[in-house]
């Protein structure tokens, strides 16, 4: 009776395995076996050509109480988090709400603001943008037509970062589209109502839209923030492969690339590897957790 | 008495189609102002990549220090000059930029389909563990398994080849698209497979036949953010690319300004903005087909 049961259940399984098998070996050698191994290393010395050699916790131990550049990398990932992540949700917000309801030519405006986010990780804008903030370049002479005196830049550590914070929010088409498609969702007779009881436009933003939006603002500010987290490409090229000047684009992706195949230092990139995976748990984490205070879904109100 | 009355009511009536005048007045001159802003914004949008495309035309005393778009003299020799600027020709990076893209975007299809089948329609024993492992990989960063996919394939030998490029694409290893299919074929009606099932089709047959057909936008966007993606790629290259008659565009791109006389602004400006064409290309023809699947999955 048993074994029928089990042979029968195997006969209806095997069609699903025999599909999932590309993706299970792919599970097993590209996720499983290299998180494993990359935990491994984490606690190792390793330069790719001797065997690794086990050092306990002394990679974490040298990285928190003695590694400088780990904390400016830090440091400069946050800051950089921090300041284009809202900054990014903002604009995609209200050009979203611009193009919500009643405005001609929508599908447009669509595109046109969304085209830079499509050629996000492009090397091609990297450099651009590297040139549009040179000392001569366009967004000073933009400056002195004000009568402003630009800074230097991407020689000035002082205002480096920006120029990556400016791009990040020069990319806000994402998230701007997934707010229209949220705004869409919201029913009309809301503010209707509203609109009857003589509210304003603040206290209709604020009473009606933000709360029935609180999924999607969620949902992009997770996304958002596990992006920036990783953010490489732009950085890497902007700084010319260093994190200059003085480590001001030291970002924590572009130190591990520098300590893994720049020094060979393959273990301690490893464990920066760790710290990346656990940073970034943390922060989905807490997102998660204090969205139950703030983000309520339609269907559980009933 | 009367007449008061119907007084109040024509003054009632005319302040009542004043204010709705009043609002309407209103309404328009909100709409143009949203308009000129939507416009201004517009512009500064697309500025930098009009920039970026003046700037490959012009001579490179005119690059710098200007904002205004118009070449005096429209150089277009920075575009063949660009194409033979590095030690390898732009051929080369082009044709391998397309041929890690297409077998990519082919693995992709193929392989994160066939998961996504397993997941939507089929049942079998496990099914809810596997779909949770597949949902934690989306969480992983890249550059947690990187090292040690590195040691991996410079162990098999596989370091500057395009295999560890492109293998990976035919394992499904990119569980975005998994989901973003799983999604879509859960929208299709079960009576299909289950009428199929019953005119004795195989659950491949079913695949083939049914799934595949019905699901062509959600193949089509999978693809194109599976072009875009690779197409962009610099991380991948970078690491494992190491001989210039290898490199992918981007990687070449990056050429010009590692050399120490970066001299000719110009003809990098002119690849640069090759290198994004075919990108501007599939987003011109494809545009209602990224959108939508930016709006269903949320993709960066």
């Amino acid at each position: 009776m048993t074994g029928m049961s089990i042979r029968s259940k195997l006969r209806r399984s095997w069609p699903g395995y025999v599909f999932l098998t590309p993706w299970l070996i792919g599970f097993f050698l590209l996720s499983i076996f290299p998180i494993l191994a990359s935990l491994y290393l984490a606690f190792t010395d390793y330069d790719a050509v001797n065997a690794p050699v086990w050092v306990g916790f002394e990679n974490f131990q040298y990285m928190f109480e003695f590694d400088y550049r780990f904390w400016q990398s830090l440091k400069v990932t946050f800051l950089f988090v921090i300041l284009s992540v809202p900054a990014k949700l903002i604009f995609a917000l209200i050009v979203a709400m611009l193009l919500d309801k009643g405005i001609r030519a929508v599908g447009w405006y669509r595109a046109l603001f969304y085209l830079p986010s499509i050629l996000g990780g492009s090397i091609a804008v990297a450099i651009l943008w590297r040139q549009l903030f040179n000392a001569d370049g366009v967004i000073n002479s933009a400056l002195a037509v004000f009568g402003i005196q630009g800074p230097y830049w991407l020689s000035d550590p002082n205002y480096s970062l920006y120029t990556l914070v400016v791009l990040a929010i020069w990319q806000f088409g994402s998230p701007m589209l997934i707010f229209l498609a949220g705004l869409r969702a919201i029913p009309q007779d809301l503010y209707e109502a509203a609109e009857i009881d003589a509210a304003t436009p603040s206290r209709k933003f604020f009473a009606i839209t933000v709360p029935m939006l609180a999924p999607v603002i969620f949902f992009n500010l997770v996304l958002q923030m596990i992006e920036a987290f990783k953010s490489f490409s732009g950085a890497f090229i902007i700084s010319g492969g260093t994190g200059a000047p003085l480590d001001s684009l030291l970002f924590f992706t572009v130190y591990l690339f520098n300590e893994a195949f720049s020094y060979f230092r393959m273990g301690y990139a490893s464990a920066l590897g760790w710290v990346l995976l656990v940073i970034i748990a943390a922060f989905t984490a807490i997102a998660f957790w204090t969205s139950k205070y703030w983000v309520h879904y339609e269907n559980e109100r009933g | 008495m009367t007449d008061v009355t119907s007084n109040r009511l024509a003054d009632l009536t005319a302040v009542s189609a004043q204010l709705r005048a009043d609002r309407a007045v209103r309404a328009k001159r909100a709409a143009m102002l949203k308009h000129v802003f939507l416009i201004a914004a517009s512009f500064v949008m697309i500025y930098p990549l009009l920039w970026m495309v003046a700037s490959s035309l012009k001579p490179n005393n005119e690059i710098f220090g200007q904002l205004g778009l118009i070449p005096s003299d429209p150089q277009w020799s920075n575009y063949t000059s660009g194409w033979n600027a590095l030690p390898v020709s732009f051929t080369n990076f082009f044709w391998n930029s397309a041929v890690v893209t297409v077998l990519s975007v082919i693995g992709n299809v193929i392989s994160c389909s066939f998961a996504a089948y397993a997941f939507a329609r089929l049942e079998f024993s496990g099914k809810t563990i596997w779909f949770a492992l597949m949902m934690m990989t989306l969480m992983i960063p890249y550059h947690v398994v990187l090292i040690p996919q590195y040691l991996t394939f410079l162990q098999l030998g596989w370091v500057n080849t395009y295999l560890p490029l492109v293998v990976p694409r035919f394992l499904a290893s990119d569980a975005f698209f998994i989901f973003l299919m799983i999604q879509f074929f859960r929208q299709l009606p079960r009576e299909l497979d289950e009428a199929a099932m019953i005119d004795g089709c195989s659950p491949f047959k079913i695949y083939w036949a049914i799934i595949l057909p019905l699901s062509l936008p959600a193949m089509t966007t999978a693809a194109i953010f599976s072009f875009i993606w690779t197409w962009e790629d610099f991380l991948g290259p970078l690491v494992y690319l190491n001989d210039i008659k290898d490199y992918t565009v981007p990687l070449a791109l990056r050429m010009f300004l590692s050399q120490d006389s970066v001299s000719e602004f110009g003809q990098m400006f002119a690849m640069s903005v090759l290198s994004i064409l075919p990108i501007i290309l599939f987003f011109v023809i494809f545009q209602r087909f990224i959108i939508r699947g930016i709006a269903m999955s949320g993709m960066k």
